[in-house]
């Protein structure tokens, strides 16, 4: 049997992997987009309370290496009395760590809007929520898409790093099917197949929303 | 934590710190003779450049150190694990350093290309002289940023055990059953390794923006 058959017939390793990563990005795509859109939110009106407090949480994600913070969640929490599996433990990282950045990226395209949007919302009884909501957040994502484009890219990719903390993703597939059969070039060949035609597919969901942002008249605004 | 424990944490700090400085150092010129490579768009070297670097930003880093680590011995080649990772971060980070040189190349007036060869530059004396200079200054805030996104994921090669500044801290609780406190310690000086980063960021920025007007 040739290295490649010794792959086909193990091909429910590579897709179970596959599969988890797929769920690890995309749950924690949305869930750490959702933070993001939050914390700018709680960034909004004219003197926000927790501005501080915020900061400092987006700065430090910033500044934390991603498997240092995912040693925090699975080695040092229990310690604290916080018990997690890896699955959650690694979702949990994600969601704060690619939360913070999501939140970064709003924000410094936040800055850059004109108060005469804020101020015409609630002349005309937007309540604050809603004006985020209908106003500010569908152009911040319009605007934003290429370097959230990026940003999900970086995502995928430190979902590998959860193979350090035992998740069974799609590196960690690759990872025993090369110590099980001793053929680590075609396991990891196809594994990194697999990543690329993720982030290709990013790619043009990214040009996707650039297409349906330009035909609802968003370039003008 | 004792002494032995701040004294292992140091250790991993060093590692962390060489073999992230030899991979920039590496990936730094590396990413310029690409991008080099790429500008000057040699038929098939353009389109096999084009394909590494749209592939070496789409495997994470631990997949490829992986890779490296285990593809190695069995082409024959023997290399150690320290080696392995920096192979793999070079490789990594030379991909995004040549789409920073190479969006400051295309940005690059065409007007001093044109006074300097009408008043008899070689083109090798154009580069050196003229061009070098400037796009490395524009180039410098990204490549800047690059550095501490490859201190972000240089942790990547604990997978191979290599014992640098995150690894580091699974020793220390092996010993001690204490994780916390390891963990934190290192987060701090990775904290401090990259704001330090960050700062010679904005510095940068403040010198290319002085250049620029």
């Amino acid at each position: 049997m040739s290295n490649w058959e010794i792959l086909w017939s193990s091909r429910d390793v590579f897709l179970d992997g596959f599969y988890n990563t797929l769920q690890l990005f995309g749950i924690s795509a949305v869930l750490a987009f959702l933070l993001g859109a939050a914390l700018v939110f709680l960034l909004e009106g004219s003197r926000p309370r927790l501005r501080i407090p915020l900061r400092i949480f987006i700065d430090g994600m910033r500044m934390l290496p991603f498997l240092i913070l995912a040693y925090l969640l699975y080695y040092g929490l229990p310690s604290a009395g916080i018990r997690m599996s890896a699955w959650y433990a690694g979702l949990t990282a994600l969601v704060l760590y690619h939360g913070a950045y999501f939140a970064e990226i709003l924000r410094g395209c936040r800055t850059t809007f004109a108060q005469g949007q804020v101020e015409a919302a609630i002349a005309q009884g937007f309540s604050l929520p809603g004006m985020f909501l209908r106003i500010i957040l569908p152009q911040l994502i319009l605007k934003t898409r290429g370097l959230m484009g990026n940003q999900l890219i970086i995502l995928l990719k430190d979902t590998a790093f959860l193979v350090i903390i035992t998740v069974r993703e799609l590196t960690a597939a690759a990872n025993s099917l090369s110590s099980t059969y001793f053929i680590p070039m075609e396991a990891f060949i196809v594994v990194i197949g697999f990543y690329w035609l993720i982030s290709i597919g990013l790619e043009q969901f990214i040009k996707l929303i650039g297409r349906y942002g330009a035909k609802r008249g968003f370039e003008n605004a | 934590m004792d002494s032995s424990a701040w004294g292992l944490l140091a250790y991993g700090a060093w590692t962390t710190a060489w073999i992230s400085g030899i991979s920039i150092a590496i990936g730094v010129i590396l990413g310029l003779f690409v991008a080099l490579l790429r500008v000057a768009r040699i038929p098939v070297v353009h389109q096999v450049l084009g394909t590494y670097i749209s592939l070496a930003r789409a495997t994470p880093l631990v997949t490829l150190v992986l890779f490296i680590f285990l593809t190695a011995p069995t082409m024959g080649l023997d290399i150690n694990r320290n080696v392995a990772g920096i192979i793999a971060l070079t490789l990594n980070t030379t991909a995004f350093n040549a789409e920073i040189w190479r969006s400051a190349f295309n940005n690059f007036s065409n007007e001093q290309r044109e006074a300097a060869l009408a008043i008899g530059m070689t083109p090798w004396v154009y580069f050196r002289r003229i061009m070098l200079p400037q796009i490395t200054i524009t180039s410098l805030p990204g490549l800047v940023n690059e550095m501490s996104f490859l201190i972000k994921g240089s942790p990547a090669v604990a997978v191979i055990g290599v014992v640098d500044l995150a690894r580091v801290t699974n020793r220390i609780s092996a010993v001690t059953y204490e994780p916390l406190p390891p963990i934190l310690a290192a987060a701090a000086m990775y904290m401090v390794l990259i704001s330090l980063l960050v700062w010679l960021q904005r510095l940068a920025e403040r010198k290319a923006n002085r250049l620029a007007v």
